[in-house]
């Protein structure tokens, strides 16, 4: 495997908020090779916004933000803003969540395209930036690319303006695309033409990508890789099937357990879905333990309210699957979930 | 374009017919008799009678309106009671002081309001920010003949930098106009910029927190190209709604500063016609106010379309 674009190590941002200093992400570790794809998943508040955020320096001055993020080798967190700015938009383009306020409404396609564009000098001139731009959009679907290029973002459709931000994030020719919650705003046929979208586009430049979502079937569509977040921590990573498969956190497991499925075979018939109970605790009262403790229906060891369970490898079970992968399968757990309580640790 | 132009224009002349019927009225039922108070003390029946009815006041309410506003749209807008001048020429002559201290006054408010506002903006909570909303709400709560008084005292008399009032015509003197105009404009800029400042802070706020100008970053521009092209650019919008307000205020004379600064204006044109029940440089008065005012939000309307594209004809 290629040397990963981005290595982020211990990753923590905190924020002074009125209620108290809020531990927003606490010790994330992830790499993203080239053209992979690393899925973080989690519900809202559980920090993948802000930790991608963190990255490029786009959180507001007042966040702290500690840990590595080495991006080509070049720590991001240490950059002065001149050089992040040269990154961002660049090395690493973003995708955000909203279509329709992620672009500013009085500004014509084209010029929102080719700013970027001659802010990195990219291009020689507006005439050749405005050449490349209608490329960029002919590139990602756009149809018209060249007449699009002096209409406004409201004479396009969700799904249009999406493919135009894609363009955007896409202008510097990235080693890493970050797509914020890129499809949750768009309906689901348009949201599978935007993920096939980038997919292709992957697997033409190598980016390595990563995917902020909370919604686990995009994740089985396009991930590599999985990451799941809960209070700002990691509490399991691996590929996609090992952590849908066998999902090692009470956590994880209990994502999987809220989704509904079609296909839920089985005699039993229709499967219930089971929801989480209580709400994820606030950033600004993180419990001692495991940040999962409070709601955590397992409860497989007496550990877990008092110290934080690393991540640890999730053993082999009954030999399946085991060792195929070079990605290992980690949770951050005292014992393994899935083969019951308290096997691990005893 | 033109055809929401065209729309607009229609409407505002509507509204403006409208607004005419309610000034007459208006006009016409302000208690005291302008014939009465024309003749004073030698006052007696005859020629009260011969006066009212050379002024067609004898004639109906409504016929009078009519009269009127026949010969209002062809420019007309009848004789002073008190001069004998025609109505249109006495505004005409008092148009270029209006227009004058207008036009400095929004400059001398956008000149304040806008870097102020924006710094205010830029930085929340910081010193700059403190001492503009300070000094926005001493700008707002001062009385402005009072501010007039004291920028005279100390600009006219104790440094004797510029006159203390009176207006001299741009065709006489470009010098001296600008001088006399100086302390009149600062005195109705400081508030008009008051409350553009506070208006100006609070639009670049909003536009600093929508999500664009987080793309915007994120492409890798630097920080004024994001200030310029992906906050101000947006704050402007609303901006320009609000001073087109402020203008329409301050050409529709300013008569507190107008005395203060003795400056010859419409302002005063409008006061002296109450005094003197003077109905017809009264109503003409008025109805140029009600005209700038929709003129300029006609305007303001156009360039709102010019500016934010999602606004379509």
């Amino acid at each position: 495997m290629s040397e990963p674009v981005l290595v982020v190590e211990d990753l923590r941002v905190q924020l002074d908020t009125p209620r108290g200093n809020a531990r927003i992400v606490n010790g994330l570790s992830y790499s993203v090779a080239p053209g992979e794809t690393v899925a973080v998943v989690g519900e809202s508040g559980s920090g993948k916004s802000v930790s991608v955020m963190a990255l490029l320096g786009l959180l507001p001055k007042r966040a702290r933000v500690t840990g590595s993020a080495r991006f080509r080798g070049r720590d991001l967190l240490t950059m002065r803003e001149r050089e992040l700015r040269a990154v961002r938009g660049d090395g690493v383009g973003m995708v955000f969540q909203d279509p329709m306020t992620s672009l500013n409404p009085v500004l014509t396609i084209g010029r929102q395209l080719t700013e970027g564009l001659l802010a990195h000098r990219k291009v020689s001139g507006k005439r050749e930036a405005r050449e490349r731009a209608a490329q960029l959009l002919a590139d990602v679907g756009l149809p018209d690319p060249r007449g699009a290029l002096d209409r406004f973002p409201h004479e396009l459709s969700g799904g249009m303006r999406q493919r135009v931000v894609i363009a955007t994030a896409l202008a510097g020719d990235p080693a890493l695309l970050i797509a914020d919650e890129a499809t949750t705003a768009l309906d689901v046929t348009v949201q599978a033409q935007i993920l096939d979208l980038v997919a292709r586009l992957q697997d033409e430049h190598r980016t390595g990508v990563v995917w902020i979502t909370h919604d686990l079937g995009v994740v089985a569509g396009v991930a590599d890789r999985v990451l799941v977040m809960y209070g700002g921590r990691c509490v399991e990573d691996g590929t996609v099937d090992d952590v849908f498969e066998r999902p090692a956190h009470p956590y994880t497991q209990g994502l999987l357990g809220s989704l509904p499925q079609l296909h839920d075979g089985g005699a039993g018939g229709s499967r219930e879905l089971v929801a989480i109970g209580g709400t994820p605790p606030p950033p600004t009262d993180l419990p001692p333990g495991c940040v999962f403790w409070p709601r955590c229906p397992v409860r497989g060891d007496e550990r877990c309210a008092t110290e934080q369970p690393p991540l640890t490898p999730v053993g082999p079970r009954d030999g399946a699957g085991a060792g195929s992968s070079a990605v290992p399968h980690r949770a951050a757990t005292f014992y393994d979930a899935a083969r019951g309580a308290g096997e691990v640790g005893s | 374009m033109t055809a929401l132009a065209l729309r607009r224009a229609l409407q505002s002349v509507v509204v403006l017919l409208g607004v005419s019927v309610v000034v007459f009225a208006l006009v016409h039922l302000v208690d005291g008799d302008p014939v009465r108070l024309a003749l004073g003390t030698r006052f007696d029946q005859e020629t009260y009678e011969a006066l009212r009815e050379r002024a067609g006041l004898d004639q109906p309410l409504v016929v009078q309106y009519l009269q009127w506003i026949s010969s209002a749209v062809t420019g007309d807008l009848g004789v002073s009671f008190r001069s004998g001048e025609p109505v249109t020429a006495l505004i005409l002559e008092r148009l270029p002081a209006t227009l004058s201290l207008a036009g400095a006054s929004i400059l001398v408010a956008l000149l304040i309001a806008v870097p102020l506002g924006t710094a205010s903006a830029l930085r929340p909570r910081s010193v700059v920010d403190a001492a503009g909303t300070v000094l926005s709400q001493i700008g707002i709560s001062v009385p402005e003949f009072w501010m007039g008084i004291m920028l005279i005292l100390l600009f006219a008399g104790t440094l004797g930098w510029f006159p203390a009032g009176g207006y001299v015509p741009l065709s006489e003197d470009p010098l001296q106009w600008a001088r006399s105009l100086v302390l009149p404009a600062v005195t109705t800029g400081l508030v008009s910029g008051s409350v553009l400042t506070r208006f100006t802070r609070s639009s670049v706020l909003e536009a600093l927190g929508a999500e664009h100008v987080r793309t915007a970053r994120a492409k890798g521009l630097g920080a004024r190209a994001v200030l310029n092209w992906h906050v101000l650019r947006n704050a402007l919008l609303p901006l320009v709604t609000v001073t087109g307000v402020q203008l329409a205020y301050l050409l529709s004379g300013v008569v507190v500063v107008e005395i203060v600064f003795a400056w010859p204006g419409l302002g005063q044109l409008a006061l002296q016609a109450v005094q003197a029940r003077d109905y017809p440089v009264l109503q003409g008065a008025v109805l140029l106010f009600a005209f700038v005012f929709l003129l300029v939000n006609l305007v303001v309307d156009l360039l709102y379309s010019k500016l934010d594209p999602r606004i379509s004809a």
